[in-house]
């Protein structure tokens, strides 16, 4: 793997996320709002999880 | 990256940081509250006001203005907008057609008496919170320094992002080192927690920076875009008497029909020129909610003068208001809105921290 993706891989994954879902609600309602929140909310799901796994 | 690099980088994101965390705080910490304004409002008694009449005929445009008037005597019509939930009209009046902000007399009128809605109890509270946030009371210089330090705020993300690849070289994302001293572990912290929320804090720090550029945006609205339907009129004093309200309305609507009136701005205001009514619509789909053109009015003869489409800089600020409220997507919308602004508050708290504890410190026991 390279460096950058190794150091980078997970942010620009979440930041690519979360676009799209700071996006999606604003394009419509209903399921563009489910997709908003799925978007926005995995960010956050993953930090619980390296937070909980990853400790040294 | 050269270490030389990597030094300016730091002094970047250190310098661009130490400026701007004090009021990045403030902002985050008056923000949180803000996020669920409407919430609050409800819980503090705004639900439980109910309509004199409720089943009543609602009276129109021109009476509820002249029931404001009347409390306020001396005082010309400013702005007037309507409650979308409930039959309540809101006129802002004041001394005079550019009054400044400060003595602006804000009067929700309910539209099936006439009388005047209470304030709700506490609502003091979330109006000054609102103040501190936008503009610190400051007016205009205030939420224009506001805007500055977003800037500063926004090269401390982007410094921050560069900085934060030389401390994970031999790192997995996310690990914290909490076995070793506070300094490292809060250093980790800092780390992830920034990195998971950088794209959400670049648009809201982003869209806020752009908020705090309403009154220049407007204002170079005014200047560019309105200046042309001004000519006819030139010389003209502003118009003593002003035609009905009610008509302007129904005009507009006629002229931009399948469109919600959002508000109607008065002759020699910020949102109007001297000689017209503009009456603000809305699309209402999702996306063309947020922004609003103008029937305008001619003030004296009640004629439509022109409808106006938004240049793209309106358009850009009319869209940046939801990206920095947070407000277009339900109450989960708004509980990630919270959380990431916790988030924020902690990765603002540790970066002051390893600051004042010597962050050099920090870097040198890299693993």
């Amino acid at each position: 793997m390279s460096s950058f993706l190794k150091i980078f891989g997970w942010p620009t994954v979440l930041a690519i996320l979360s676009l799209i879902g700071l996006v999606g609600a604003l394009v419509g309602d209903g399921p563009w709002d489910w997709l908003s929140w799925l978007c926005l909310g995995f960010p956050l799901a993953v930090l619980g999880w390296v937070l909980k796994t990853r400790r040294s | 990256m050269k270490p030389g690099a990597v030094r300016a980088w730091s002094l970047v994101h250190k310098w661009t940081s130490l400026v701007c965390t004090l009021f990045l705080l403030m902002l985050c910490l008056t923000g949180l509250p803000l996020i669920f304004h409407r919430e609050i409002d409800d819980a503090l008694g705004h639900d439980k006001w109910k309509p004199a009449n409720p089943s009543g005929p609602l009276m129109d445009y021109d009476q509820v203005l002249k029931a404001a008037l009347e409390r306020n005597p001396g005082h010309v019509p400013l702005f007037m907008s309507f409650d979308t939930d409930r039959p309540v009209v809101n006129v802002t009046s004041g001394p005079t057609p550019d009054a400044k902000e400060t003595d602006m007399v804000f009067s929700p009128i309910d539209q099936t008496s006439g009388d005047p809605v209470p304030d709700v109890p506490g609502g003091g509270v979330m109006d000054f919170i609102l103040q501190l946030h936008t503009d610190m009371f400051l007016g205009l210089p205030g939420m224009l320094f506001l805007g500055g330090m977003g800037v500063l705020f926004t090269a401390s993300i982007v410094s921050g992002v560069v900085v934060y690849a030389p401390f994970m070289r031999r790192m997995k994302f996310g690990t914290v080192r909490r076995s070793r001293s506070s300094k490292l572990k809060w250093l980790d912290y800092h780390n992830v927690l920034g990195m998971v929320t950088v794209a959400w804090v670049l648009v809201v720090g982003l869209t806020g920076v752009i908020n705090t550029l309403a009154d220049p945006i407007f204002e170079t609205w005014k200047t560019n875009q309105l200046a042309a339907l001004t000519a006819p009129y030139k010389g003209e004093a502003l118009p003593a008497k002003i035609a009905s309200v009610q008509q302007a309305v129904d005009t507009a609507r006629k002229a931009m029909p399948g469109m919600t009136v959002q508000f109607v701005a008065f002759p020699g205001g910020g949102f109007s020129t001297d000689h017209h009514m503009a009456v603000f619509l809305h699309g209402n789909t999702p996306l063309t909610k947020h922004i609003a053109e103008p029937a305008l009015i001619d003030a004296r003869t009640g004629a439509l003068t022109a409808v106006e489409k938004m240049p793209w800089y309106v358009e850009t600020l009319a869209l940046s208001k939801p990206l920095h409220f947070g407000d277009y997507g339900g109450l989960p919308l708004k509980i990630i809105w919270a959380i990431l602004d916790l988030i924020t508050i902690v990765v603002l708290a540790s970066g002051l921290y390893l600051w004042l504890g010597g962050r050099r410190k920090a870097v040198a026991v890299e693993p």
